[in-house]
């Protein structure tokens, strides 16, 4: 059965339906990362799909809201067209994944889904300001606002980005935005090795001239020869100098080269989306997130004992490895090298067996577990919403 | 003022006193730890919502997450109610005690763990002030972004359960933005390692529900914040106008041309004339209005952009343009309005409203506010973070005349169902507290309150930690 509610009122509906039939639902945005998470059976399938358009578009005031089923690219053009952009960058996995559909709003808030300007401008769940939400329970709920600052009552919608739909069926979310950079300019470093590549995002990162993305892509990633990249945007004049300034710290990993305009956006677009890791499709992606300046020290461990490639975002923090998918993908190895750094590591991509053997999530800590099961249990009792996608059983 | 409801003493938690300080003083390294002489527990009897006060039963300052631990777990096993504190700055009455409550206060817990400037992120505990973060990465070339006016006093564990503010968190964002984990100390005693240096953490984003839970969920003592690089240099320009609509809408105007300042703060006529009759900062008391525009980068950068920013004032009617040319004058600009608070409490008492607002309704919110507050035959001055929209009207009435007290609160709460009513809400950056509990209802349904009621339960069971606070005290449970 396939539930597609046009209105918050039906959504409500529908799910009390659910509820008092003990029916559980797989939810559904534009059905892009249907292959993420522990691979689920239900009867019923709830998409937003038709809960869709932008509700609210303030440009002075720096915010947007739109239901969850708005196609981002319908959200991004709004945007672009008064000049502004959202802040995070969200990504689009359809050739990673090897997906079709539209990536939608809601997908990205449920994914926490966040590019490579999360490093510098925080991510989904920094933007998000505010939710409306179906509970298990079928009551429409709202946290936070159209507001930017506003710490009235808890924070749910912390919470619920990046719940993977698992707590709520989310109905509209409500951003702020960013004026979109009038230019930007890449400075790209090549030949460094790994260790020296992040050692240089890091350190631009901690100048006055920060960066709006760093990303490092080894030899064999996109291209022969490994290449160091950060990016900056803003006035024309003012990145220029920039620039300037950063080549002058950088001095001792030696010269840079300068994209700019499109050649400069392809190749962040390609980072953002993984591209360069998507082929060959069998091999499983892990996506690792790391204090940064250990990103290379990782790989490095990780490399040791199973061969892989990588390319990393976020200064080093976002690291995206690709293995073959024999001995459960590497997953001790991945899991325990990422812990003991200070981070931890999903399964993103991996056939359908290898998400059953494995849990695709990270597991949390003993009592956390406890506390998050018990937050799962208060926003949807019965357990309605994509039962088993995080980990067994809850 | 009586307003405001606390929950009634329980009788026999009052008469154990005794027992509960001496296991108390078991529990920590230091007897001296633990207080419960009436005339030391007297600083300890409210926060910065000084109109309600109670002395609580004792007050403990753990020196170690250990301490809070044991502490923590043989107050819930007992029964008794525990009140979180950091510096006391709430205005909310966050921190405000009751009298069958034991306060755990992490102030000596201050302590600097790790700074790490590759990562861009410090590790400390979380009873150190704001500005002591700063302090500490200062030399490495960082700044901790959240800068509360109260930042010299007041602690990251009060940042952190409040969500604070600060006048440059347009473009840095809150607490929520800055904050990357947190160790929280649980009722049942249990420690949990919340986020750490990473950029997310795996897992529902508990930091991010703990950050703004107000106390309810768990002591925080230790947290990982993200550290930024100063940048070259950071300039504000001072602007008048003849009306704050004139002023509302060149504000409008710098962000819609792609111009995102650090801050913009806005003054009206009175919050001027106090703030300069104070600080002697120059300010011009004849404006209707007034903006302090911040812009950072280097020099050439600053001057471009104070350049557009200039340009588009004076199409905007603006009276004054007063650039920052020298550090000097840049404190000097700054001092009148970081010391709003404080030169308003020389010329009266006042209660800080903290609503926040669409921004395009700031003109008529700006107009309703002054007849609102002129009805009930007192005066208002309004200082605030323009960008955001979020408003700190000051109310200004005789602490001493408990019927104008009266009368302020009820403008007060007037002023904040007006923030709802045109799409704000009721507190922008200081929390609920027990300033504000009782007008939850007008911005949430008591299904959304019960909803969160029971993700506090979640952490806290039988509802020992802060209670009385945030949530309206009839609020039924949720099933
Ligand atoms: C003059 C003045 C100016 C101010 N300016 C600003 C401003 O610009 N922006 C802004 O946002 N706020 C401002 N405030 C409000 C206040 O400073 C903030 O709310 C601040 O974060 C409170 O910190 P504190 O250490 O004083 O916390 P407290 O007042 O002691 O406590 C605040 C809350 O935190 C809880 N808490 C304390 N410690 C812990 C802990 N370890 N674990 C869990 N919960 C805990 C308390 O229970 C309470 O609910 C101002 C206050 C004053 C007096």
């Amino acid at each position: 059965m396939r539930l597609e509610p046009a209105g918050e009122a039906e959504a409500c509906a529908q799910i009390r339906t659910l509820a008092r039939e003990r029916m559980p639902v797989r939810i559904e945005g534009g059905g892009t990362r249907q292959a993420i998470g522990r691979p689920i059976q239900t009867a019923a399938t709830l998409s937003s799909h038709k809960l869709a358009g932008i509700t609210l578009y303030e440009p002075a005031e720096m915010v947007v809201a739109a239901r969850a089923g708005t196609p981002l690219a319908e959200l991004d053009a709004a945007l672009a067209a008064k000049g502004q952009m959202l802040p995070f960058e969200p990504p689009d996995y359809r050739a990673l994944l090897g997906s079709a559909g539209e990536p939608t709003v809601g997908g990205v808030v449920a994914g926490n889904l966040s590019g490579p300007r999360r490093i510098a401008a925080g991510a989904c769940r920094d933007a998000l300001i505010g939710l409306r939400f179906v509970d298990g329970r079928g009551e429409l709920m709202r946290t936070g606002g159209r507001v930017m600052k506003n710490v009235t009552g808890l924070d749910l919608a912390k919470l619920l980005c990046g719940s993977w739909g698992t707590l709520a069926f989310l109905v509209e979310a409500t951003f702020k935005v960013l004026p979109r950079p009038e230019a930007e300019l890449t400075l790209l470093f090549e030949g460094l090795p790994e260790d020296r590549a992040i050692a240089l995002l890091c350190a631009a990162m901690g100048t006055p001239y920060p960066p709006s993305a760093a990303a490092h892509l080894p030899a064999g990633v996109g291209g022969t020869r490994p290449r160091t990249l950060l990016r900056l945007e803003g006035f024309a004049e003012a990145i220029g100098y920039r620039a300037d300034r950063l080549a002058e710290r950088l001095f001792e990993y030696g010269r840079c080269e300068r994209l700019e305009g499109a050649a400069s956006a392809a190749l962040w677009r390609a980072i953002r989306d993984v591209e360069p890791l998507a082929e060959p499709r069998e091999r499983a992606i892990w996506r690792l997130s790391l204090p940064p300046r250990r990103g290379a020290e990782a790989v490095a461990r990780i490399r040791a004992e199973r061969a892989c490639e990588v390319l990393y975002d976020w200064s080093g923090g976002l690291v995206w490895l690709a293995t073959e998918e024999e001995e459960d993908a590497g997953c001790g190895l991945v899991r325990s090298t990422a812990a003991a750094l200070g981070g931890h590591a999903m399964l993103v991509r991996g056939s359908r067996e290898l998400r059953l053997r494995i849990p695709p999530f990270h597991p949390p800590a003993e009592r956390v577990r406890a506390l998050e099961a018990q937050l799962q249990k208060t926003f949807d009792p019965l357990g309605l919403f994509d039962p088993g996608l995080r980990a067994a059983g809850i | 003022m009586t307003g405001i409801a606390f929950p009634a003493p329980d009788p026999r938690i009052l008469a154990r006193k005794a027992e509960i300080v001496a296991a108390l003083r078991r529990l920590v390294s230091d007897p001296e730890d633990v207080i419960d002489d009436p005339v030391e527990l007297a600083p300890y009897e409210t926060d910065a919502f000084t109109a309600y006060r109670r002395l609580p039963l004792a007050v403990v300052l753990p020196r170690s997450t250990a301490e809070a631990s044991r502490v923590l777990a043989y107050l819930a096993r007992e029964g008794v109610k525990v009140v979180p504190r950091g510096a006391g700055t709430s205005l909310a009455g966050g921190a405000i005690p009751l009298e069958d409550s034991v306060v755990i206060g992490v102030a000596r817990m201050n302590r600097v763990l790790a700074i790490d400037p590759l990562n861009r992120t410090a590790r400390v505990e979380a009873g150190i002030t704001n500005l002591a973060i700063t302090n500490a990465v200062a030399e490495h070339g960082f700044f901790y972004a959240p800068d509360p006016s109260s930042q010299l006093a007041c602690t990251l564990a009060g940042n952190i359960a409040m969500n604070s503010g600060g006048a440059h968190c347009l473009k840095y964002g809150v607490t929520t933005n800055n904050l990357l984990g947190v160790t929280l100390v649980l009722v049942d005693g249990s420690v949990v390692e919340l986020g750490g240096e990473a950029l997310d953490a795996p897992g529902y984003d508990l930091v991010g529900l703990v950050c703004g839970s107000e106390g309810q969920l768990g002591i925080v003592t230790e947290a990982v914040v993200r550290i930024l690089p100063q940048p070259e240099g950071a300039r504000p320009v001072l602007l008048a106008f003849p009306s704050s609509e004139a002023a509302g809408a060149c504000v409008a105007e710098i962000i819609a041309a792609g111009i995102l300042p650090v801050a913009i703060e806005f003054m009206d006529n009175p919050a001027i004339r106090i703030c300069e009759a104070f600080a002697k900062a120059g300010y011009p008391v004849e404006a209707a209005a007034m903006l302090i525009v911040e812009v950072e980068g280097s020099d050439r950068e600053i001057d471009a952009e104070l350049a557009r920013i200039t340009q588009i004032a004076r199409r905007h009617g603006v009276t004054t343009i007063k650039e920052s040319r020298s550090a000097t004058e840049t404190a000097q600009i700054w001092k009148g309005r970081k010391s709003a608070f404080g030169a308003t409490g020389r010329i009266a008492d006042y209660i800080c409203m903290d609503g926040t607002i669409p921004t395009g309704r700031l003109p008529e919110v700006l107009r309703r506010m002054e007849e609102i507050v002129r009805g009930y035959g007192l005066r208002v001055a309004n200082v605030f973070h323009a960008g955001d929209g979020n408003l700190h009207p000051l109310i200004l009435y005789d602490v001493n005349d408990p019927e104008q007290a009266a009368r302020a609160e009820a403008a007060g709460a007037d002023i904040l169902k007006l923030c709802v009513e045109v799409g704000g809400c009721l507190t922008g950056e200081h929390g609920v507290g027990i300033e504000k509990r009782d007008l939850m209802r007008h911005q949430f349904t008591d299904a959304e309150l019960a909803l969160q009621a029971s993700v506090r339960r979640v952490f806290d069971p039988t509802e020992i930690l802060n209670p009385g606070k945030v949530f309206p005290l009839d609020l039924r449970a949720a099933a």
